[in-house]
Order: C-alpha cells, then sequence, then structure tokens
C-alpha cells in the first residue's frame, strides 16, 4: 500500500535564527527532502546604492561600512580603491600596509564568525561559537586601538588611512600574531575529525566546479570547489604582490570543504600580517586630498579579495562631488544565487548547514 | 547471580524503610506523593540552574549570576517571568488539545517516579513488574509532545511532533532490549530488584547495555544530539514554539524532568541506585543522578545534531544490532556461566563491548556515505 502525500511549503526566514539576517526561502518540501526552494531577498533593502548617488564621496564612506558589517574593514579599503582609481590619487607606502594588515585581521575575524556560526547552524549550543569569538574579540579589540569603534570601523580614507597606528597597537598585534596558530589548531582538534562534523557535512550541499564558475562565485565557496581563484593573486591590488602565501583550495566543493579552506585562510592570512609587519616603513599616512573631492568624468571598478568573495566597487562620475552611478559587485550575493544548485534533494536540516557554509552577510545581499 | 560478592555494601541496610514505612498505607502514599513531586519540582529548578552555570563554563563565560549569589535565584526569576506572561493560543489550533497538551506530555513523567526507589524502602509503590511500568509510562509523554505539535498548527511544529513519534517507535526497541539485560542479570522484573542485585553496579557487567540504554534515553528525551524535535537551528523549536506563558513552562519542566527521569533510570539500572559505601543512601542517589545529568550536558554542548536520516539509521544499524547481541550474550552468561566470577565476566563483556563496537563504527559510518531515507 502506497500513502498518498503531498508536498509542503514552508517559509524558512524572514525571522528565523539561522538565517543570518533577514532572509527568506520558500521551501517546498516532501516529507523532509526539499524539492523546491525560491530565495526571497530584499528585506533589508536600504536603498544605498541610490542614496550614495546624492551623497558626496566623502559621506558615502560610512554606508560601506554597512554593507558587510562584519567585514568593514575590507568594505571601506575597496571603496577608497575605487575612489583612488577615480580620482587619481596615490597612497603613500605605510598606509598601504596598514590597510593590508586591517584587511587581513578582517578577514580573520570574519572567517572565525563564519566556521562559528556554521558549526551553529549545524546544532552545537554555541560552544565552539564561543571559543571563536574569543579570539575574534581580540582582533576586535585591536580595530578599537585604530579606530575607536568595534563594528563599524569608518578607518580608510581617500588617500590612506585615517589614524596611524597607536604604540600599543603593534605589541598587541604581534602577541596575536603568535598565539592564534595555537587557537586555531585548538579548533581543529576540537572539530576537524569530529565524527558528527563530518557525517553533517561532508558531501551535503556540493557545488561542482564548472557550476561554480558559472554561478561567478568567489572566495571561499569557489576555491572549495577546487577552483585556485583569489583576487589577491589573480589581480594583485595595493602590495599583495610583495607577500608570500597560498591559495588553500578543496576539491569537492561540498560544506565541509567550505569550513576547511576557512580556517586554511586564516592561517594564510596570519603568514601576510607576519610579513607586513616585518616589512613596514615608517612615513606618511596619507596624501592630502582635496576637502571636496571632485573626480574627473569618468568610471573606475576597484575589486578586492573581500572576506566572502570578490567585492568590487564600480564608480561612474560625470565631474560633480557626488558619484553619478555606484554599484556594489557584493560577493554574499553572488555566491547566495548558487544556493538553489546546492540544496535541492537535500534534507531540511542540509539546507541550514549549506546556508551556514556559504557565509553571506544580509547587509551586503540586500544593499 | 547469588554468587557476586558484595563490593558496595550489604543489601540489609539498617535506614531500610518498612514497605508501609509511616505506619499505614495510605499515609505512606500520600507522603511519597508529596516527596516525588516536591524531588522533581526542586531538582528541575536546581538542575537548570547547575546546568546554565555549567554551560558558562564549558563556553568560557559566567554563566548567569545576577539574581542571587551565584545566580541561585535566575530559575525563580524564569519562572515569574513566564507565570506573568499571556499564554496564547493560536487561531486556528486544536484549543482543547493545545490546552490539554502540557499536561499529558508531564503527567507520565511523574508517573514514572513512583517506582523509584529513593533508599532502601524508599519508594511510593514497588510494582513486581516495575521495569515494565517504567518502559510503557515513560514512553506515553510523546503522545503530548506530538498533541503539541499538532494542535499548534503550525508546519514547524509538525515538522517536530513527527520527528518525535518517529524517533520514538525506532529508539525504543534497543532502550528495552538493552534493559532486558539488565533484568536477566538481576532475575527482577522491579526496580527494587535490580537495585537490589547490584553488588556490583551493573555499569561495569553490563557496559554495552549501558552505552546503548543511555543514547536511546538521549534519544528518547530529545536531547542533543538526536534533539530533531526541538532543533533550534531548523525548527527554531519544534513542537513547542506556539505556546507561550505557564504552558511552555510545563513542556520546559517535561523536558527537564525527562532529562531528570534519565539520569534517575541510568542511576536505577546501571550505577547501584541509592547504594553506596560510608554515605547516607539518598545522598549517594543525587550524587549519582547529578553525574549523569552532568554527562547528558556535557554531551549536549560539545556535540553537534545528527540529520534525521541519520538519527534513524543510528537506531536501526547501529543501537539495534548491538542491543540484540548484547542480550544473546547476556542469555548465554546468565544460563550456561552462572558460577563464574563476576570479575571475569567484567572483562568479558568489556573486551565484548570494544570489540562490539570498533566493529560497528567500522562498518556503519553516519558520515561514509549518503543514507537514503
Amino acid at each position: 500500500m502506497t500513502l498518498k502525500t503531498e508536498p509542503f511549503v514552508i517559509n524558512l526566514g524572514p525571522m528565523h535564527p539561522s538565517t543570518h539576517g533577514v532572509f527568506r526561502m520558500r521551501l517546498t518540501l516532501d516529507g523532509e527532502v526539499v524539492v523546491d526552494v525560491e530565495p526571497v531577498f530584499g528585506y533589508l533593502h536600504r536603498g544605498l546604492e541610490k542614496l550614495a548617488e546624492s551623497r558626496t564621496y566623502k559621506q558615502n564612506f560610512p554606508y560601506t561600512d554597512r554593507l558587510d558589517y562584519v567585514s568593514s574593514m575590507s568594505n571601506g579599503m575597496a571603496y577608497a580603491m575605487a575612489v583612488e582609481k577615480l580620482a587619481g590619487i596615490r597612497v603613500p607606502e605605510r598606509a598601504e600596509y596598514i590597510r593590508v594588515i586591517m584587511a587581513e585581521l578582517q578577514r580573520i575575524a570574519s572567517h572565525l564568525l563564519a566556521v562559528g556560526s556554521f558549526t551553529n547552524d549545524l546544532g552545537t549550543f554555541f560552544t565552539p561559537f564561543m571559543y571563536m569569538f574569543r579570539e575574534r574579540e581580540k582582533i576586535v579589540d585591536l580595530f578599537e586601538m585604530v579606530s575607536g569603534q568595534r563594528l563599524l570601523y569608518n578607518y580608510m580614507r581617500f588617500g590612506g588611512v585615517s589614524q596611524d597606528l597607536p604604540d600599543e597597537f603593534l605589541p598587541a598585534l604581534e602577541k596575536l600574531v603568535r598565539t592564534m596558530p595555537g587557537y586555531i589548531d585548538e579548533y581543529d582538534q576540537l572539530l576537524a575529525e569530529n565524527e558528527v562534523l563530518l557525517a553533517r557535512s561532508k558531501g551535503v550541499g556540493v557545488l561542482p566546479r564548472d557550476m561554480a564558475i558559472n554561478y561567478s562565485a568567489s572566495g571561499p565557496v569557489l576555491r572549495a570547489s577546487g577552483v585556485e581563484w583569489d583576487v589577491r593573486k589573480a589581480d594583485p591590488y595595493s602590495i599583495y604582490d610583495r607577500f608570500e602565501f597560498k591559495i588553500p583550495t578543496a576539491q569537492n566543493g561540498d560544506c565541509y570543504d567550505r569550513y576547511r579552506v576557512r580556517i586554511a585562510e586564516m592561517r594564510q592570512s596570519l603568514r601576510i600580517i607576519e610579513q607586513a609587519m616585518q616589512q613596514m616603513p615608517a612615513g606618511e599616512i596619507i596624501n592630502k586630498v582635496p576637502l571636496r573631492l571632485r573626480p574627473p568624468a569618468g568610471e573606475a571598478y576597484a575589486r578586492i579579495e573581500s572576506t566572502k568573495g570578490e567585492l568590487g566597487f564600480y564608480l561612474v562620475s560625470d565631474g560633480s562631488d557626488k558619484p553619478y552611478r555606484f554599484h556594489v559587485r557584493a560577493p554574499s550575493l553572488i555566491n547566495l544565487t548558487a544556493l538553489r544548485q546546492m540544496v535541492i534533494g537535500c534534507k531540511l536540516a542540509d539546507v541550514i548547514a549549506v546556508f551556514g557554509s556559504i557565509d553571506i552577510c544580509m547587509g551586503e545581499v540586500d544593499r | 547471580m547469588a554468587t557476586l560478592p558484595s563490593v558496595i555494601n550489604a543489601a540489609s541496610n539498617p535506614l531500610a524503610l518498612a514497605a508501609d514505612w509511616p505506619g499505614n498505607f495510605w499515609l505512606h502514599l500520600l507522603v511519597f506523593t508529596l516527596v516525588i513531586i516536591g524531588f522533581v519540582f526542586t531538582t528541575v529548578v536546581i538542575f537548570i540552574w547547575f546546568e546554565r552555570r555549567l554551560v558558562g563554563r564549558f563556553q568560557i563565560r559566567l554563566g548567569p549570576n545576577r539574581a542571587g549569589p551565584f545566580g541561585l535565584l535566575q530559575p525563580v526569576a524564569d519562572v515569574l517571568k513566564l507565570l506573568t506572561k499571556e499564554g496564547n493560543t493560536p487561531k486556528n489550533g486544536d484549543k482543547l488539545l493545545f490546552w490539554l497538551a502540557p499536561m499529558v506530555a508531564f503527567t507520565p513523567v511523574l508517573l514514572v517516579f513512583a517506582v523509584i526507589p529513593f533508599w532502601e524502602g524508599a519508594t511510593l509503590v514497588d510494582l513486581d513488574i516495575g521495569v515494565v511500568y517504567i518502559i510503557a509510562i515513560s514512553s506515553l509523554s510523546s503522545i503530548g509532545i506530538f498533541m503539541a505539535g499538532w494542535a499548534s498548527n503550525n508546519k514547524y511544529s509538525l515538522i517536530g511532533a513527527m520527528r518525535d513519534v518517529g524517533q520514538l517507535v525506532s529508539y525504543e526497541i534497543p532502550l528495552v532490549l538493552s534493559i532486558a539485560g539488565v533484568v536477566l542479570f538481576s532475575g527482577s522484573l522491579s526496580v527494587g530488584g535490580v537495585v537490589a542485585a547490584q553488588d556490583i553496579p551493573f555499569i561495569l557487567l553490563q557496559p554495552l547495555a549501558f552505552a546503548i540504554y543511555f543514547m536511546a534515553g538521549l534519544a528518547e528525551i530529545n536531547r542533543c544530539p538526536f534533539d530533531m524535535v526541538e532543533a533550534d537551528s531548523e525548527l527554531i523549536s519544534g513542537y513547542n514554539i506556539e505556546f507561550s506563558g505557564m504552558k511552555f513552562a510545563m513542556l520546559m519542566l517535561t523536558e527537564y524532568s525527562e532529562a531528570i527521569l534519565l539520569s534517575v533510570l541510568v542511576t536505577t539500572f546501571f550505577l547501584g541506585g541509592w547504594r553506596g559505601p560510608w554515605l547516607p543512601p539518598v545522598v549517594w542517589f543525587i550524587i549519582k543522578v547529578v553525574g549523569v545529568f552532568f554527562l547528558i550536558d556535557w554531551v549536549r554542548f560539545t556535540l553537534m545534531r545528527l540529520r534525521i536520516d541519520q538519527v534513524m539509521a543510528f537506531a536501526w544499524k547501529f543501537l539495534l544490532p548491538l542491543a540484540l547481541i548484547n542480550l544473546v550474550i547476556t542469555g548465554i552468561e546468565v544460563v550456561l556461566l552462572p558460577d563464574i566470577s563476576p570479575w571475569l565476566l567484567m572483562v568479558i563483556n568489556l573486551a565484548v563491548m570494544v570489540f562490539l563496537i570498533l566493529t560497528w563504527a567500522r562498518m556503519f559510518k553516519p558520515g561514509g556515505k549518503k543514507v537514503e531515507a
């Protein structure tokens, strides 16, 4: 005898603890198996790109922090680079090093959050999350030293950074770089070979290599699918060509690989910070830039390897002090488009795991 | 197994109570009903505090420390808050079932305590079929949970409720089979008899049964890593998502009293119940219960949640065969080797457990291949 069954629709979100903000998925379930998924965006839409057109270049700076609010430093760096390209502003050597250090610290902080909340999505009761927040706290303390803020730093400026490093910064950073590998080892001991983690994340949410490229995914999502592509190497910006580091990749493109790639990237970021600390010269931290910046008419696109993938700012200037067009290429949004590919056929619990492993930030998805 | 030497203490305890202790049958009933209700409610309150402090330590933070010394009044504050909250009933839900569900869920848990001996003779009623009674009654609270999920008229609750029933049906079998080993050894279906037979705690003689019982019990009471019913990160809170106020408090009470029940049952069946040297029996009982509760929490705060198909596969492919093998081995030992030294038996059973678990873990990998539903 076969029972008559019918699929039913369940709204996952927008108010759901595991949607990392306000994202909604209309899931069609056949029992526990996902038959269809329809992502619904826009609950956090603030009209940021349009808003930016009525603000001066400088006034737009704080808005960029609010895009991906867990990696504000990277956002500021990308926006500053775009405007510098547009207006032809040069950046002093020391400022470049400070920017790189900040961006890499931000990458570690963001990956800690990503891995921590990924394990949360798998159902640990916040324990790994809290362990990772212990270290994220130290990085946030460093950011507080230089910028006075703990979440939205607003630290980058056109032609440099807003303040020089305070005296206590470098010793604290040195201590962090020295101790951090031990902490990463600790996470590996606790998580990497955990049977339940393997069971829940291996072979779940597979994004094959060619699909990852077709979806134009970037960041850890792309690298976990076996594509060795990183803006820092593929199109070196700032001073990244001076550092030695590897691009960690994995082969299977499942949730476990994405987690492993993030862990490996943290170690590489530490390597970069270490080299930057040794090479950092003394000198100016900011070049003089007119108070009311009027870039010549034209357009510019600057991209960086943000914590979640390729973050690009596309700016068009008509010669006035406000951008004519302000567009963000948000890695979270573009990585999220691959969600459907990954979750169809999974169980309900896997949807959450896959969603967590993509590591999105709704502030960036909806803008 | 009359030949077992007494390693804990003699079964004849000076503190032993007569079967109708204060002298009258009705008085006995009254006193022990109050004792059980008091025990369950106070331990729930204390264990909630204990768990929250403990999870603070696990997660390198402090845990509640504002209300009273060491945050001891935190559960009181929680209960007061819940008491003052509005009890909301979903508009299109089944109002009668919604009202009934918390009570249906909680009552069976309380009923099971009727046969638990707190020390010798200190039990409401020592049924001759106490073990069967426990098995029969303790699974009833799932009906309440299913009622709660159904009556809420919420898809998340319904998924949680359906998971609960599926899980109960699967895990009841290894659970019962593992207790069967204990019953075979003690030769008695009465809970008092099982405790009296434990001159050596059964955790040493029946290590495999203990492991199976503990894991299946975790699944029965929906604790991590088998907390499919609640699944914070997927179903938000599962079956109790629509509940508020005192109805929610009752469901929470059910959940924690079930955890305490599991600790009490593990203590009674495997750790020798109230028996122990030097200290008064009831102190031993409480120490063991707290120890098992600590173990439950340890698992909860360390492990991730399994997926529903993996949970099911774990019951049918891992626990059930092991429980059957354990039952057969125990039967052979009891029938063919009645006079064997218990120390030798201990070594044999421990070796059997290690061998079986390692073999099965090699054959059955939850992460190795995708398990089809």
